[in-house]
């Protein structure tokens, strides 16, 4: 690891003023950050440390939605009475990651800027367009089973890993963020890019902005959700494929969905097309089937990867079948 | 990963590093005060090699280590170094430290305090566990200087007038290791998830368990330590 400048901020705007700096990272859990640094895939020249700010709050929003502090922990945030009540699948999403340790460390906002475990991103001896733009893409003709079939491209198919994110997605969060021109709200649906020809841009925060916490809206009354993960083993690994589902039924009828995948994209998976595939259509198999079919519409299977196709398919319509479950 | 304030940096001579080590076993820091310790005898085994082979390659790997793990708590004034306080099972200790010495370097190789284990160094195994204000961390993916207002508490900081932990009694009764190398970031996990909403079940207690790696594959007895220690509270 390289050597870097160490400071604390006392204030959000402390943060801001400090990340104007070149080469300065904020650093909450530090379970993304130093892990990389430890790798000299991150070598900050400073390093701002934002535990101290007062950003771990959950509190409730008179809209009946939640607002979520950019610190408050993952474990903290899993286990919040409000967020297993109303929205299970965050819960659920947030508990099916990491391991305990590691959820106590790392933060909301931490987590939403998770970066990707592919190998060669994570091994300075390769090339990797995410890490030196312009250098190659050795996942594409090389071992890339954990890698993404939606999203991609030539120059990068490295997988968002993150499970909090996917959930997040399909409850259409908020990203609130402050920098040096003022504060801003960015969707989250708007929030993360496909890799495309710069996949060393993985979200539109501009320079210098930080997060300070996230909105979450109401869930329709009687909505149910869950999050269904598919990985190697039990616990404590990446998912290959997971979904996170949330319905409104009338009846047997679903009256509307909100999807998201993971594991299988460049960047946490909201379907629209799987959404579309099952408003309005009654809950059962066929109708399931026809919206993983849907979600994976498009997607390109690689050397190693192809699997997760159908495995990605067969998460989502047993997630379906669990959250329509009478 | 290089590490700051070595004084003793370039120290080949194996005599120097005995010196050097019994500075350190009787500093207050460190856990051991009696006899020849496992630690001094591979430490002197290592100087004493790099000694005689005197390979560059050895040099700036291999007595790194050795030189770093005698380093006395507090000295040393390197540059980029800064001064961190952290108080560990309730004592506080002073130290100047780089910024980038991560909390488990600083317990196992400031303080002396070989307790906490390094296994992958990447959150990966569990063997660093230690706790933060009574919540169970992983120590290696976290600074030192990020600690100062907090309390440590590390395997070493269980047991109470000599009397074990129930858990450590636990894993003793139900012999839940083999090497032992994971078994101190078992513990520590174990202990945290006294006060965590951790389901009954031994599924439970897998799932509350996951994030400590045991290779030698102990699992069953583990389950069974932590499942004794819940029952007797």
């Amino acid at each position: 690891m390289e050597a870097f400048q160490y400071s604390k901020a006392k204030s959000v705007n402390d943060a801001v003023t400090g990340l104007a700096s070149n080469g300065a990272k904020l650093v909450a859990g530090g379970t993304t950050l130093i892990d990389l640094m430890k790798l000299n895939v991150e070598r900050p020249a400073t390093v701002i440390d934002i535990n101290t700010l007062p950003l771990d709050r959950i509190e409730a929003q008179p809209d009946g939605g939640l607002k979520i502090g950019a610190m408050v922990r993952n474990s903290d945030l899993a286990h919040d009475a409000q967020v297993q009540k109303l929205y299970p699948v965050l819960s659920e999403a947030l508990l099916s990651g990491a391991s305990p340790q590691l959820r106590n460390m790392a933060s909301t906002g931490g987590n939403l800027l998770q970066r990707t475990r592919c190998y060669y991103f994570r091994d300075t001896a390769y090339a990797c367009n995410k890490r030196e733009p312009g250098s190659g893409c050795p996942a594409i003709d090389g071992y890339n089973r954990i890698h993404a079939v939606l999203g991609g491209s030539e120059h990068c198919i490295a997988t968002h890993p993150s499970d909090m994110c996917v959930a997040m997605m399909a409850l259409d969060a908020t990203i609130h963020v402050t920098g040096a021109a003022g504060e801003r709200s960015i969707p989250i649906t708007e929030f993360y890019l496909v890799p495309g020809s710069t996949p060393e841009h993985e979200n539109v925060l501009r320079a210098g902005e930080v997060i300070t916490h996230v909105t979450l809206p109401a869930l329709a009354d009687g909505a149910k959700s869950h999050y269904l993960k598919r990985r190697d083993r039990a616990s404590y690994e990446f998912a290959l494929a997971s979904a996170a589902v949330i319905v409104e039924m009338s009846g047997r009828q679903i009256h509307r969905a909100r999807i998201a995948m993971g594991g299988v994209g460049t960047k946490p998976w909201r379907s629209p097309e799987a959404e579309h595939a099952l408003a309005g259509r009654e809950a059962n198999e066929k109708t399931f089937r026809s919206a993983a079919d849907a979600a994976l519409h498009g997607a390109v299977p690689r050397r190693n990867n192809g699997f997760k196709i159908e495995l990605a398919k067969m998460t989502l319509v047993r997630a379906l079948q669990i959250v329509t479950a009478a | 990963m290089r590490r700051a304030g070595r004084p003793h940096e370039e120290t080949t001579d194996a005599k120097k590093d005995e010196e050097i080590v019994d500075t350190a076993t009787v500093a207050p820091a460190g856990p051991r005060t009696d006899g020849i310790s496992r630690r001094f005898f591979v430490s002197n085994l290592a100087g004493a090699a790099i000694a005689v082979t005197a390979s560059p390659l050895l040099h700036g790997g291999a007595t790194a280590t050795v030189v770093e793990t005698q380093e006395p708590a507090g000295t040393g004034e390197s540059a980029g170094t800064i001064p961190v306080a952290l108080n560990v099972n309730g004592q506080m200790h002073q130290l100047q430290i780089e910024p980038r010495v991560t909390l488990l370097d600083a317990l196992r190789e400031n303080l002396g305090m070989f307790g906490t284990k390094k296994g992958c160094d990447h959150g990966q195994c569990g063997a660093c566990t230690v706790h933060v204000n009574g919540r169970r961390i992983n120590s290696c993916l976290t600074f030192a200087v990020m600690h100062q207002e907090d309390k440590v508490t590390t395997v070493e900081g269980l047991a109470t007038n000599g009397e074990l932990h129930r858990v450590q009694a636990a894993f003793l009764e139900h012999d839940a290791f083999q090497c032992g190398y994971c078994t101190s970031g078992q513990i520590m996990s174990a202990v945290a998830l006294l006060n965590e909403p951790c389901g009954a079940s031994d599924d439970a207690i897998r799932e509350c368990m996951s994030g400590n790696i045991c290779r030698c594959g102990a699992y069953d007895n583990i389950v069974a330590a932590v499942r004794s220690a819940r029952g007797s509270a």
